[in-house]
């Protein structure tokens, strides 16, 4: 009835686990309780649930990426506490079957549910604002999008209360993923999980495609874009190129676990070979989908904050676009030491340090629009230059590991583990976090506390270093990774130098959290009631903040780079005499209730409930066709109306 | 670098036509990775049958004919509807829609075949990507006669409106691109490997 579920898959006996679960069992017990007893359920419906307005679907998504940011930093300290004490003759206080469900964690959550949803999340809520247009190509399409990486997140979370989690690491390789060594429900939580989240991935790149190419403001060319635009549709494209990839390869191993075929086994053929070029085929692209849109963040936030076009808007594109490109040729030197032969290693590593050049264009794009700018130092410009002196560091080790020979040393040790986490840490979380900061203004109508700002930035810079430039040391001395207890004592005082920059780390997200609660209770005394807070240069800062469900009462007419800014110049713009009235979308529960759907059909999988698999599948297709017949009404906001609400808000940016 | 765009957002039917032109490119590529799996894989048969005893060139040449007929009056259903003349419309339908199951049909006998010489999907890696690359186009063409069977009782009920039509042309692209992916099929899986 119940497949492989019993009482044995909760971990009575396990105090660690079983406390981790009980907490989160209490705060979603909590919250839900607080939801109910202020009797807000009806509201989150109608306004957040169902919505299909891009810019409460980016906030959601950015919400998400906070929470599961909490969760990957609790398995990142656990592990670093472990290797503080599990020197020598102590074993620590983490069994390696627990330490390993830890890292396997640490990383998908982090890749799969914080990095990504931040930065669809910033995407979703700027790109249509900056292309000056009223909302994504397919609203709907978008919360399905949304609500099926929620839908991935819940099930990794569930993994801790029910059963276990991979202890893979983050990407399963096989055969040890395959049923024969991993026979438990770790892997198929690991599956099932990014199964669904990723198309909810690849939903949200189409969608961001067709949007940034098909509806653009009057006048909006290619090459009057902001570079946000720019960068979120390379990355979309990478999205729309690389996740149908994982898709396949996650099937088949999926199909190798539950019939018994033979992709990755070591017997029948199988090639397990095949599984790390294709998940490097859709991992290494990755690596750009996160960091581009970062770096279209930074390149908005330096020309803001230096009062200046951006130097070398062209290059900069360019620049882009080959990355892209080139992300697509590298995938090799995630493992020189497969045995491919020196002609094709060389290859491979020439590709990768062919990568650092037009990378190496855009820090000097960013270097010139500092250079003789009038700096404002807020957050957001913090948070930059302290990524591209970051940056720079770990793109210099990444050329370093795309040398072959060099590889054949550093393979598989920490000097890996500190070069990505210095270029995802450098590059997208510090992106993520200066892009929270510029646009949460924009998001709420309110400015975030500054001086807490600067103080997450600041432990978050100081810690970074702490945390990781030990583990360079430690890679070379020849500490591999996923240990769980070494003989060496002598590494011993790096990895507690690495604890101390953890716990740095921890107090830039308690400032952060301390900043959102402390801005929320003084939001009266800094209301955004000009929609511009920074003095901004792309169209999203010529609306109100926040915006209206419409953003724009009328489409603005775009004439340069740096619309607003040139809008600026030349004075205001002339109210229209009469408004013509706009359809916007109608909310649908058809994202909500897909992900319901998928979460049902995932845990039936994981646990192998047949008949609840079966149950979910058909009340999905159910729901597809249902909502394929309806007619999807839209909500008409008349001229009169527009005209209304855009007195009020000139009249409102008057008085300010 | 202008574009066309410079006159503001696409009407509808582009954005919706051009957004699931780049659904099926993902679909494309998905395939892409089990082709590349099954050229990688094809000679691992494990010391079971390999493609040679296997597959049946006229069988599979019966297929390749009704799928591609299928996609011709495909295309005579949607210049149909875009002219109105309805009868056209339901007889290419039904017409793609019979072409479209006896593919479907000719495809499961072909693998109850095989599997009941004990050549299932388990038997080898070479049959585990065969039935895998096979088996997801098979199941993107069920998909498709799903899909068609509710836009003709769509078309029935609500008539050709806008929205109508901006699926029956999704449905036809999609359709048409099932094509694609089985010449590319026809010519790794079977003509290369029947030899």
């Amino acid at each position: 009835m119940l497949g492989k579920l019993s009482w044995d898959a909760v971990p009575f006996n396990q105090p660690i686990p079983m406390a981790a679960s009980m907490f989160i069992v209490a705060v979603m017990l909590g919250v839900s309780g607080l939801i109910t007893w202020k009797g807000w359920w009806p509201y989150l419906w109608r306004e957040w649930l169902t919505s299909v307005d891009h810019k409460r679907i980016g906030v959601m998504y950015v919400l998400l990426a906070l929470v599961l940011l909490l969760r990957g930093f609790i398995d990142a300290i656990m592990m670093r506490t472990q290797l503080v004490i599990a020197a020598g003759n102590a074993q620590g206080y983490l069994p390696p079957e627990h330490y390993d469900q830890i890292f396997s964690a640490h990383g998908t959550i982090m890749i799969f549910f914080m990095a990504m949803p931040f930065m669809v999340g910033l995407m979703n809520f700027v790109v249509p604002l900056q292309l000056g247009v009223r909302d994504v190509a397919f609203p709907v399409l978008n919360a399905t999008s949304f609500w099926l990486t929620a839908a991935g997140a819940l099930l990794v979370n569930i993994s801790l209360v029910v059963g276990e989690f991979a202890r893979t690491g983050w990407l399963a390789y096989p055969p040890l993923s395959e049923l024969q060594f991993s026979p438990g429900v770790g892997v198929d939580y690991y599956l099932w999980a990014l199964q669904i989240s990723g198309i909810g991935a690849l939903l949200a790149g189409i969608n961001m495609v067709t949007t940034i190419l098909k509806l653009r403001a009057p006048g909006m060319t290619y090459m009057r874009m902001p570079v946000f635009c720019w960068t979120s549709l390379a990355s979309s494209m990478l999205i729309v190129a690389a996740f149908p990839i994982l898709t396949a390869t996650f099937g088949m191993l999926l199909l190798d676990r539950y019939v018994g075929m033979h992709f990755f086994t070591n017997d029948g053929g199988g090639n397990f070979m095949m599984y790390i070029n294709l998940i490097w085929a859709w991992g290494h692209p990755e690596v750009y989908i996160l960091v581009l849109p970062a770096f279209g963040i930074f390149s908005e936030v330096i020309a803001t904050f230096s009062g200046k076009q951006l130097f070398g808007y062209r290059s900069m594109v360019l620049a882009t676009l080959a990355i892209c490109v080139l992300s697509f040729m590298v995938w090799l030197h995630h493992f020189f030491t497969m045995g491919a032969g020196a002609d094709v290693n060389a290859v491979f590593g020439i590709m990768s340090m062919i990568i650092a050049i037009p990378t190496g264009v855009k820090l000097f794009n960013w270097l010139f629009t500092l250079y003789r700018g009038r700096l404002r130092f807020e957050v957001p410009l913090l948070w930059a230059i302290g990524f591209m002196i970051t940056f720079v560091v770990g793109g210099l080790t990444g050329v370093l590991l795309a040398v072959p020979p060099a590889d054949f040393v550093l393979h598989n040790s920490l000097f890996l583990v500190a070069h990505f986490h210095n270029v995802i840490i450098g590059a997208v979380l510090f992106g993520a976090m200066a892009g929270y900061y510029y646009w949460f203004p924009k998001a709420f109508g309110f400015t975030l506390d500054r001086r807490l700002g600067a103080v997450s930035f600041w432990c978050w810079l100081i810690g970074f270093y702490l945390a990781f430039m030990p583990l360079y040391v430690l890679g070379l001395l020849g500490m591999t990774r996923r240990m769980q207890h070494y003989a060496d004592l002598s590494w011993q005082p790096y990895l507690i130098v690495a604890e101390v920059g953890a716990v740095v780390i921890f107090g830039g997200i308690v400032a952060t959290i301390a900043q959102l609660v402390v801005s929320i209770r003084t939001r009266d005394r800094r209301r955004d009631l000009t929609g511009d807070p920074w003095n901004g240069r792309t169209l999203e800062w010529s609306t109100a903040s926040p915006p209206p469900a419409y953003n724009f009462a009328v489409l603005p007419e775009v004439e340069s780079l740096d619309a607003f800014w040139a809008m600026k110049q030349h004075g205001p713009v002339k109210p229209p005499d009469q408004y013509q009235s706009i359809e916007m979308p109608r909310n649908s529960p058809n994202g909500f209730v897909t992900a319901f759907l998928a979460v049902v059909t995932g845990f039936a999988m994981i646990w192998h409930i047949w008949w609840m698999a079966i149950l979910g599948v058909a009340c999905a297709l159910l729901t597809l066709l249902t909502f394929g017949w309806m007619e999807r009404g839209e909500v008409e906001i008349s001229g009169a109306q527009l005209a209304e609400a855009e007195r009020v808000r000139l009249r409102r940016e008057d008085g300010a | 670098m202008t574009s066309g765009s410079a006159g503001g957002p696409a009407p509808v039917r582009i954005v919706v036509a051009y957004g699931f032109w780049i659904f099926l490119l993902s679909d494309i590529i998905m395939f892409s990775a089990l082709f590349a799996t099954y050229a990688v894989l094809s000679g691992q048969t494990a010391g079971g049958p390999s493609g040679r005893e296997l597959f049946q060139l006229r069988h599979v040449g019966v297929e390749t004919l009704c799928l591609l007929f299928s996609s011709y009056t495909c295309g005579l259903a949607i210049l149909a509807i875009e002219r109105r003349r309805m009868r056209e419309f339901y007889v290419s339908c039904a017409l793609t829609f019979v072409l479209g199951a006896s593919f479907l049909g000719l495809e499961i006998s072909e693998f109850v075949g095989m599997i009941a010489r004990g050549a299932g999907p388990s038997r080898s890696a070479f049959l585990s990507s065969f039935f895998s690359l096979v088996g997801l186009h098979g199941i993107h063409v069920s998909a498709g006669l799903l899909w068609l069977t509710f836009m003709v009782a769509q078309t029935a009920t609500k008539g050709a409106r806008d929205f109508v039509r901006r699926r029956l042309l999704c449905f036809s692209l999609f359709w048409h691109a099932l094509d694609i992916i089985w010449v590319a099929l026809l010519t790794l899986v079977y003509l290369m490997g029947a030899r």
